[in-house]
């Protein structure tokens, strides 16, 4: 993903809308017409090195390989499973990407429709057909927790700088927090906990735009949950 | 996508659900927040747009010259009709109204017909040869649970404030619609053990039965419909009534 | 068009009845993102028009016989609902309604991205809630901005408007009575960057000059209904696109 340029304007760019007319050349969602590079989706212009393209607002979850995500199990076949993991086309899971041995025919005994799984793409070819992988480390099928489904977009908002938003999130409610490339976050922790952790996460999407977005969700969660001095070890990454 | 539910998103409901809360902080009780415009469709002789919560649905009623049924040769005909349009959600298909839509059209149907809320005596124009024609015709346009409160509400809305064109069609003057109650349907749902007032789209899904009850304006009862492939109890009956009686006040309060 | 009248459409001093002069347009109005459900969603008035525009996508491909392995397709559906004009129309797609729905489809296939989704489905669906005349022309400039909404790659926001003729004079975005009375209509859609046109069509009778003045009329209306379209997205989300940089 490009890196944004913290010095760029943050006026609202449409399809259509001319981002550069000096020769630049067109990064991602931009075109060019008539030699001047046009955005191609609603969103905000950015400029990396000599291109100048679109961080894009709105708009579905595009896997690019190399991508950890949550999906949903919709379908199940004698040799596959068939993940949702909101993208456009679903993402077939093959039995020889699984980490058991799963006989033909026999798969349903191993995930069914509706469970949650924690899986990678592996690729994306030419006609968008997704490969996903559940055989590397921290892959898995999840139970328990919550499933908090937010835009892609806001992924690295949840995160934060160098991991700051997701860090203070785990130690001041005490959950396991893991933030999957497509939007979907997984919380576990005690009840109470994991509520306040869900709803910090729904409204740091909502909020995304807030330049003391920080502070204030620091406030929300101390307002309900009491915080310790002692809090200030690291949880470990997931 | 398919929009199918996690297994740990429907744990969690239930779990939360057994213990008397929602997900989105109501009580089992509670109504979402109703919001409603009429006439908001000049090309229609009555028109409503209902929000309850997230769930948006639009009614008009078109009125009618036309011939009688040959049994009620001296009163008007009323029709209601429904459709689930695909932009109201992902899993809406094109083409005629399906079962669903049927049986939303004919439960709405059901409730303005049973008590009377038209008085389609009052509809006649020359007896035994013309009467008016009530066409109810309802869209659901943004779908987050409980089509048939708000389809009803919609169809309500759009009547009481409908007006008979009789300067249209050369039969005298314009007139509002004659009403008489305001019937208000309240539905439930259950899951697990629990029946839920007001159910959204995610509390639908994890139902098991699903009962519609509209009463009048004095608490009488005017339809039911039970639905679902799950049972309700004597006693859960006995509770969706009586909730349907004081949620119904409550509501009929509301839109006035 | 096969109306006849007494009225005057457009009087002695170029008046028509609703006030207007030849060359200009009812009043617009458009809001984006206007529903919860669907990826994409816009609002359009455009005089007594009232039109709602949804899209889904892009998505897997339904039928599946119609998917296309090196792109996305458009399938629009435009619909009038029964209570939207003054003779109730019986619920249920007319030829009409199929035939308006297949030029919006082509209409949009030529700006949406589509290369980029192959074997997707990018589903548009319109409902006039309220007609008045010009509801495709409404309906696709209202699909366009539901588009953007979605966040759909594409090329340009595409306005449509139609000019026509009535009473003798070429008009700009004819009325009801206009459209019902007058000798022609001409609803078109551009590509604003490039002013191509990805939807035309015509019925009546007009001369070439009066066609010529009629285009450039609706030409100029599209490049206004554009400004409104951007100007409408950039309302809805102008406050969200100023995020803090990592």
């Amino acid at each position: 993903m490009e890196k944004r340029n913290a010095r760029q304007t943050r006026e609202l760019v449409v399809p259509g809308d001319i981002l550069d007319g000096t020769g630049m050349r067109p990064g991602e969602n931009a075109y060019v017409l008539d030699g001047k590079v046009r955005a191609s989706v609603m969103g905000v212009r950015n400029v990396f090195q000599n291109t100048v393209g679109v961080i894009p607002l709105r708009g579905g979850y595009m896997p690019t390989a190399g991508d950890t995500v949550f999906g949903i199990i919709v379908d199940i076949g004698p040799s596959n499973w068939l993940v949702d993991i909101g993208a456009p086309y679903p993402a077939p899971l093959h039995v020889s990407e699984v980490p058991w041995k799963v006989e033909f025919g026999d798969t349903s005994r191993y995930l069914t429709i509706g469970n949650v799984v924690l899986i990678k793409v592996l690729a994306v070819d030419e006609s968008k057909k997704i490969s996903v992988t559940m055989k590397d480390s921290g892959l898995r099928r999840i139970e328990g927790g919550r499933l908090v489904k937010v835009s892609h977009t806001k992924v690295s908002r949840i995160i934060g700088k160098s991991g700051s938003m997701i860090s203070m999130l785990k130690n001041m409610t005490d959950c396991r927090i893991t933030v999957g490339q497509n939007g979907w976050v997984w919380v576990d922790g005690e009840d109470e906990n994991a509520d306040v952790a869900v709803a910090a996460i729904e409204m740091i999407e909502q909020e995304a735009q807030s330049s003391n977005l920080t502070d204030r969700i620091k406030e929300f969660i101390e307002k309900r949950i009491p915080q310790d001095e002692e809090d200030d070890y690291d949880e470990g990454d997931e | 996508m398919t929009e199918m539910m996690s297994e740990i998103k429907r744990d969690h409901m239930m779990k939360l659900i057994a213990e008397g809360k929602r997900l989105d902080g109501r009580s089992v009780t509670d109504v979402r927040e109703i919001q409603v415009l009429t006439d908001v469709i000049e090309s229609a002789d009555g028109s409503a747009r209902v929000k309850l919560g997230k769930t948006e649905v639009i009614a008009g009623v078109k009125i009618i010259p036309g011939t009688p049924f040959p049994d009620t040769p001296n009163i008007g005909v009323l029709t209601t009709g429904a459709e689930l349009i695909p932009m109201a959600h992902p899993s809406f298909e094109s083409g005629p109204p399906g079962e669903d839509a049927i049986e939303l059209a004919r439960v709405v149907d059901r409730g303005i017909r049973e008590s009377g809320m038209v008085d389609v005596e009052a509809l006649c124009i020359v007896p035994g040869e013309e009467v008016w024609m009530c066409f109810v015709d309802i869209y659901a346009l943004d779908y987050d649970g409980n089509l048939f409160d708000a389809a009803n509400l919609a169809a309500v809305c759009a009547l009481k404030s409908a007006t008979i064109p009789g300067e249209q069609y050369g039969k005298g003057e314009n007139k509002p619609l004659p009403i008489t109650c305001v019937p208000i349907s309240i539905t439930e749902v259950k899951v697990g053990n629990t029946l839920i007032v007001d159910p959204n789209f995610d509390e639908e899904q994890i139902s098991t039965a699903r009962l519609t009850v509209t009463t009048d304006d004095v608490g009488n009862f005017r339809a039911m419909q039970k639905g679902g492939r799950g049972s309700i109890t004597l006693d859960e009956l006995s509770l969706c009534l009586d909730r349907a009686v004081e949620k119904g006040a409550e509501i009929r309060k509301i839109i006035g | 068009m096969s109306g006849h009248t007494d009225m005057v459409l457009v009087d002695e001093n170029g008046l028509r009845i609703d006030g207007r002069t030849a060359e200009q347009h009812r009043p617009f109005k458009i809001e984006a993102g206007v529903l919860n459900n669907a990826d994409g969603s816009a609002y359009v008035e455009i005089g007594k028009n009232k039109v709602l525009a949804a899209v889904y996508g892009p998505r897997e491909c339904h039928p599946r016989h119609l998917q296309d392995p090196t792109k996305a397709i458009v399938q629009c559906k435009y619909n009038m609902q029964s209570f939207s004009v003054s003779d109730r129309k019986r619920p249920g797609p007319d030829r009409r309604s199929i035939e308006i729905s297949k030029i919006i489809s082509e209409a949009l296939e030529k700006v949406v991205l589509t290369e980029l989704y192959p074997r997707a489905s990018i589903d548009v669906y319109i409902e006039i809630l309220q007609a008045n005349a010009g509801t495709r022309c409404a309906g696709l400039t209202a699909a366009s901005v539901a588009l953007a909404d979605a966040g759909i790659p594409m090329r340009d926001i595409v306005p449509a408007l139609a000019c026509g003729k009535a009473d003798g004079h070429v008009l700009l975005d004819l009325n009801k009575e206009e459209d019902n009375y007058g000798q022609a209509d001409v609803p078109i859609a551009i590509i604003p960057s490039t002013d191509e046109i990805v939807l035309l069509q015509m019925d009546g009778n007009m001369t070439r000059e009066e066609f010529d003045r009629g285009i450039k009329m609706a030409v100029a209306g599209c490049h206004e209904l554009h400004e409104l379209q951007k100007d409408a997205l950039k309302r809805r989300y102008s406050k969200k696109a100023q995020e803090a940089s990592e």
